[in-house]
């Protein structure tokens, strides 16, 4: 059973895995960076993400990797509007209220998903994607194939966003500092709107990419939440390279976890996260 | 001294009030809130000494309270010994446990330690969720006893379990007020200041860290005992939810982190609007409980960050400015 075959084809999948665990760490990862805020609403955002395809799809027949820039484009309105109904309020608030209003958040979106939608599993039934490529004894799934390249081609386009344009640097200044930045004229609201935006965007993209080949319902935004806090924690927070090596990382413990002991896959990956904080409490490419 | 007086005829009014409480409203549900605000009370005033005092976020209490549910359990289900024993020992696992896990957090900061309390949660609940010997996902269904106080069961009524769950409130409670004028809740909040400072002042921030965390698991732990014997069922998505350890801590915060009442007003407010929104708009499995849940917090959290104490503290200055 544990031939070479076996092996690779589990490393490859878990390689997959995580460039799509990237894609939603990054957005964590960007909107701590901005404001030292972690969003415990992150998964069930994920969760609209993959409700908006899912919709698109069995309502107008959208595939939903036509769907997918729409997605992200509703997702970016959430991540603002979040922004403006409920961080903004926050910001200056203690560490532990802004926990629990994103936390709170994060109930309130998943039982509202629920109200309308039902906790029923769906899944899109008959996707654009489909099928799998095999290279002689390995099979590789094509909707996570594109998933993951997609992910990846998003991830460099917003680090290239972030290093190399005017608003990149707009962002960069005002998560250095707020108070330098807004002297030297960057509106910060502005900033921390473009943040949720597109932290938020990130996940339409993921949400749209993992519906094509995943149960959709109310709650699947859990254990993809809680591997990206994990990844942004190991990564170190405010990293986004950290972040997208560590979710690469965790894909694949996972992944040969899975291997070794099904039922504790997630207990390897939070066991990995604790050997490194334990030896690196700032995390692998933590500022502090 | 003349608002000592007042404050201490109030607290005897009020304990006289929860003493005959269960003789006023003789109907179980009235019974059940009450006893359920005591269980969370005590919890919430059980992550205060970590989260509150030491200022520690620790975002993983549901360990305690599982090791608690699951050590008298598995203690009544397999040996036949006194839950109340399995309550003592759990509490005393729930200790050593404690310094397992404070060992390596102990040195994280802020989000680091959250989150890695928040792992170690996730570890013990799957952990559990695979545990043939512990009812794996199944759960452990108690068995039914003859009513005695040595089985921790009773049937008839609640009255036992409320007088119980005062009792642990009582206890809790007391535990907290007398660290709060003791010199452990001075070394706490030197610790929670600036821990730098702390050190600097000659507290060994490490050690003191262990016990604020052991006491919190120690409270935590009996906690999950009593709820085991109370409903008679546990599995692990009900005692080891990531959703309970935020909870404490949001009955915490709401109220007012690091004072003696502040957990007590939380669990008061917030356990009442869970229950009622439960029975009111529960029915139908749509969920429609949690979305007011859900949004309740978001709204305190937005207007009152600094919990109701915050408020009553802000009315005070304004009186004196």
């Amino acid at each position: 059973m544990f031939n070479a075959e076996f092996i690779l084809q589990t490393v490859i999948s878990a390689l997959l895995m995580g460039s799509i665990y990237a894609l939603v760490a990054v957005g964590l990862c960007l909107i701590w960076g901005l404001m030292e805020i972690v969003n415990f609403a992150h998964g069930e955002m994920l969760m609209l993400g993959m409700f908006s395809a899912f919709w698109m799809y069995t309502l107008y027949h959208i595939d939903p990797i036509i769907s997918l820039p729409l997605c992200m484009a509703i997702l970016f309105l959430i991540g603002v509007a979040t922004y403006f109904i409920v961080i903004k309020k926050i910001l200056q608030a203690p560490f532990l209220a802004q926990i629990l209003a994103t936390f709170g958040l994060g109930i309130f979106l998943r039982y509202l998903a629920q109200f309308m939608w039902s906790p029923d599993f769906r899944m899109i039934q008959n996707p654009a994607l489909a099928g799998r490529l095999r290279f002689g004894e390995i099979f590789i799934g094509i909707p996570e194939l594109t998933a993951s390249v997609i992910s990846v081609i998003s991830f460099v386009l917003l680090y290239l966003f972030i290093t190399k344009t005017e608003t990149g640097y707009a962002l960069l200044a005002t998560s250095e500092d707020r108070d330098a930045a807004c002297l030297m004229g960057i509106n910060s609201d502005k900033m921390y709107a473009l943040g949720w935006g597109i932290g938020a965007a990130c996940l339409g993209i993921a949400g749209a990419l993992i519906s094509n080949f995943y149960y959709v319902f109310p709650e699947v935004g859990f254990p993809f939440a809680l591997v990206a806090y994990v990844a942004v924690a190991l990564g170190g927070f405010g990293s986004i390279p950290g972040s997208f090596i560590a979710a690469i990382i965790i894909g694949l413990v996972e992944g040969v976890g899975g291997l070794i002991a099904p039922a504790f896959k997630y207990t390897f990956v939070f066991i990995i996260y604790l050997l490194v904080v334990f030896i690196r409490p700032q995390g692998l490419w933590g500022r502090y | 001294m003349g608002r000592n007086k007042e404050r201490e005829i109030w607290l005897a009014i009020g304990g006289i009030f929860l003493l005959i409480y269960p003789f006023i409203f003789t109907l179980p549900f009235p019974q059940h809130i009450m006893i359920m605000i005591f269980l969370y009370a005590s919890m919430g005033l059980a992550w205060n000494m970590i989260g509150g005092y030491a200022g520690q976020i620790a975002l993983g209490n549901a360990v305690f309270f599982g090791i608690g549910a699951y050590t008298s359990s598995l203690m009544l289900m397999k040996l036949g010994v006194s839950p109340w024993v399995g309550m003592l020992v759990g509490g005393i696992i729930s200790v050593i446990i404690s310094f397992g896990i404070g060992y390596p957090c102990f040195k994280l900061a802020g989000h680091y330690f959250a989150i890695a309390t928040i792992a170690i949660g996730e570890i013990a609940q799957h952990w559990f969720l695979n545990w043939d010997w512990a009812g794996s996902a199944v759960g452990l269904k108690l068995p039914i006893l003859p009513e005695s106080f040595i089985y921790f069961e009773f049937h008839k009524s609640k009255l036992p379990y409320y007088y119980i769950a005062f009792g642990i409130f009582l206890l809790t409670i007391s535990c907290t007020y007398w660290m709060d004028r003791s010199k452990l809740g001075c070394y706490f909040r030197a610790i929670k200041g600036d821990q730098e400072a702390a050190r600097s002042l000659g507290i060994d921030v490490a050690r003191y860290k262990f016990y604020a965390l052991a006491m919190s698991a120690f409270f935590t732990s009996i906690c999950g005992s009593f709820y085991a014997q109370y409903v008679l069922f546990i599995d692990p998505d009900s005692v080891f939810p990531l959703m309970l350890s935020i909870i404490v801590c949001l009955i915490a915060t709401l109220g007012g982190v690091g004072t003696v009442w502040g957990p007590v007003i939380g669990a008061f407010f917030l356990i009442p609007v869970s229950e009622f929104t439960r029975i009111y708009f529960g029915g139908g499995g749509k969920g429609t409980d949690l979305i007011i849940y859900g949004f309740l917090i978001v709204l305190i959290s937005i207007y009152q960050p600094f919990g109701v104490i915050g408020l009553s503290k802000l009315f005070k200055k304004r009186e004196t400015a």
